[in-house]
């Protein structure tokens, strides 16, 4: 990806002078096309934000910092919305405990472990994991994964049952639905991207580093540890964060399967809610009051994917001009 | 090398144009044409005063609506062939939104214009026309037990966990004769916001006050015990999958499921069984104000079915044209006439015959 943005200005912006004393009117007209296509997308964005804005005023202005305390109540006219950002918060924390080790291990599996034409299929059975549609995975989850998951939680409850710290956030589950078994189904979706993310990273520590390594006797987890991680370490972190980003937007799936409850509890296993899959579930039905605020759920979540997305993209950026330049 | 690629870029871009511009024009096409064959076929004389009428009427709203509408329209197509009408189902506050922002001729609603919303229609006159009625039912699973009786207390109390066990001397009291067994009580609620929500919770905020603390809203804070399903479908699945559970489930759903579901207690202290006739009742029973609007929940008549639910079709009363008024009152006019003998088959019932009458004599308030 980072080779990409590098040669692409340079390229085309080479051969543009050339080609533009043979042919100035279509690449004129398709600078201009090009150049609306980006545009729109900025419009889009900004309208988006705008308008959800407006929407959302009413509750902004009546909640104030009300909006983020735990007092859920539609019918009497409150909407604090902590749970949801609770929630949105549990889930994609367990989505990235679960989702990372396993991202990166497949990672280093990719770029250090097997041959390069082994790795190839290995890639491509990871990537399909992100062409199955969300609704899919949330209707598995909750039709066969969730029951099955029950029967799980149900013994794991029945072992840490007083046992501190593990009694309290492993307790009985209502049902197989919860905020556990969001945050793997959230995991299972996001390992595609933060595999194939760190897979990049870690392929640009150079040859030399892994070579000066091995020549010093290192083995090859060694190898790992003293040459390719300090290398990749900002670059993970940041396809981490992006990991983190889409798994905080994320609704079909989780609505499925998430149990529908706006509770703040340390219990995993308990039903739960996040930012998206409120506003997914509960705008039906929804007017006054009750639709500004989930309008404004959406400003939220908005600006958090948005500050965790730009803040991943700085890191990874960052990492990748940094290798390049060593 | 760069000049092919550049080359396939502009062609793909290219493409992708003519492909726009052609469903642009396909689309356009298809609705000029869609326009013309409704002026040219001449529909049945059924009803003499749409005969030459041709267009399109837009609704949404209601999800309750849904499975009534579509029936309703593949039948009005028959009787008057040149009025096409859409019905988007997303609920009832997105109906109301949409009526109010003029994307829709008409919006399906289970309940009236919330106060907050009022403004939102900017002092128009919005009609009030109920075409639909429907019992609520509670729908529970207990191997053995066909034949339960809940009253309105016990129902509060099971749907705010404070009654865990079936065999719990409240409920026990109701159904002398049955042996209830020790099953924990599973609650099943909606996951969505729900119009089935809003009214179950009126009936029993109307019912118990002093015991329904959770308030009457599309979407409810219910105890962290209770399953949450995805629709009426959803709470069904629950109820039918798990022993000991009880949930509130559309009549049309719950028969659809095969589910067992209890008679509950009106406000003449009779249990009554949920069904088409009983709901009717409800509806016949239910204190109507001058604009229609009326809540069927808890109301009085000895055969009456408390926890019935209801769904208005809002329309402006000053419409932009003569032919949309036109359009909307042949369309309204073959819900509440024709259209209202379609209900007992697809579970749910028809208004009561004062009511309809009501409803029809109103629209001669749609003006053009």
């Amino acid at each position: 990806m980072s080779t990409v943005t590098r040669v692409d200005p340079a390229g085309p912006a080479g051969s543009t002078r050339s080609l533009s004393q043979r042919r100035p009117l279509g690449d004129r007209s398709f600078q201009i096309l090009a150049l609306a296509c980006g545009l729109l997308v900025l419009v889009i964005l900004v309208l988006i934000a705008v308008t959800t804005s407006q929407q959302a005023s009413s509750w902004f202005s009546a909640e104030g910092f009300k909006i983020f305390t735990n007092n859920w109540s539609p019918g009497a006219n409150q909407f604090g919305a902590l749970a949801f950002i609770y929630g949105t918060a549990i889930t994609a924390v367990i989505a990235i405990i679960m989702s990372v080790p396993v991202s990166v291990g497949i990672a280093l599996l990719l770029t250090e472990v097997v041959p390069h034409r082994w790795a190839r299929p290995i890639v491509y059975v990871v990537d399909l994991l992100a062409v199955v549609p969300s609704v899919v995975w949330g209707l598995w989850g909750i039709l066969v994964f969730a029951p099955w998951l029950q029967k799980i939680y149900t013994d794991i409850a029945g072992g840490v049952n007083g046992v501190p710290v593990l009694g309290p956030l492993f307790g009985q589950p209502v049902s197989g639905a919860s905020f556990f078994t969001a945050g793997i189904i959230l995991a299972f979706m996001i390992t595609p991207i933060v595999t194939s993310l760190s897979r990049e990273v870690i392929a640009t520590v150079p040859a030399i580093d892994k070579e000066g390594a091995y020549a010093l006797g290192a083995t090859r987890w060694e190898m790992i540890r003293g040459a390719v991680w300090p290398h990749s370490q900002g670059g993970v972190v940041g396809a981490v964060l992006l990991g983190l980003g889409r798994a905080m937007g994320e609704t079909i799936a989780v609505a499925l399967v998430i149990g529908s409850s706006p509770e703040i509890t340390s219990h995993l296993f308990a039903p739960g809610y996040n930012l998206p899959a409120g506003i997914a579930n509960l705008f039906g039905e929804a007017s006054g009051e009750f639709r500004a605020a989930l309008m404004g759920m959406g400003v939220l979540l908005f600006v958090l994917t948005i500050i965790i997305n730009v803040v991943a993209r700085g890191i990874v950026e960052r990492n990748a001009r940094r290798k390049r330049g060593a | 090398m760069h000049l092919r690629r550049r080359r396939q870029v502009t062609t793909a871009g290219l493409a992708v144009c003519a492909v726009a511009l052609a469903a642009c024009s396909s689309s356009s096409s298809s609705s000029s044409s869609s326009s013309t064959s409704a002026g040219t076929t001449s529909a049945p004389a059924a009803a003499s005063s749409s005969a030459n009428l041709s267009g399109t009427l837009n609704g949404s709203g209601s999800t309750f609506q849904t499975v009534f509408q579509q029936s309703a329209i593949a039948a009005f197509r028959s009787v008057d062939s040149g009025i096409t009408v859409n019905y988007g189902a997303g609920g009832s506050g997105k109906g109301r939104t949409d009526l109010a922002s003029d994307v829709v001729n008409f919006a399906g609603s289970d309940s009236p214009i919330p106060a907050a919303d009022v403004p939102l229609f900017k002092g128009k006159t919005v009609l009030y026309f109920p075409v639909i009625i429907g019992p609520i039912t509670m729908a529970y699973n207990l191997s053995g037990v066909s034949n339960l009786k809940l009253n309105p207390t016990v129902i509060a109390n099971i749907f705010q966990g404070k009654i865990t066990k079936w065999n719990d001397p409240a409920i026990a009291s109701l159904n002398s004769g049955v042996s209830l067994p020790s099953t924990p009580i599973t609650i099943a609620v909606r996951s969505d916001s729900s119009g089935t929500t809003q009214n179950f919770t009126l009936f029993l905020k109307d019912a118990v006050p002093s015991v329904w603390t959770l308030g009457s809203s599309s979407t409810v804070k219910w105890p962290s015990t209770a399953r949450a399903g995805m629709g009426n479908p959803g709470v069904a699945q629950i109820v039918k999958s798990t022993s000991g559970a009880i949930g509130y489930v559309d009549y049309a759903t719950a028969k659809a499921s095969g589910l067992s579901f209890a008679s509950v207690q009106n406000s003449s202290g009779a249990y009554v069984a949920p069904s088409p006739a009983s709901a009717s009742a409800a509806a016949d029973g239910a204190t109507v104000a001058a604009n229609l609007t009326f809540a069927a929940a808890w109301a009085s008549g000895a055969s009456a079915y408390p926890i019935t639910y209801q769904s208005w079709d809002l329309v402006y009363a000053q419409q932009a044209s003569a032919s949309d008024a036109a359009l909307l009152k042949a369309y309204l006019g073959y819900l509440l006439g024709p259209g209202q003998q379609l209900l007992g088959n697809l579970g749910y019932a028809p208004l009561p015959s004062s009511l309809d009458q009501k409803a029809v004599a109103q629209l001669s308030q749609i003006t053009g």
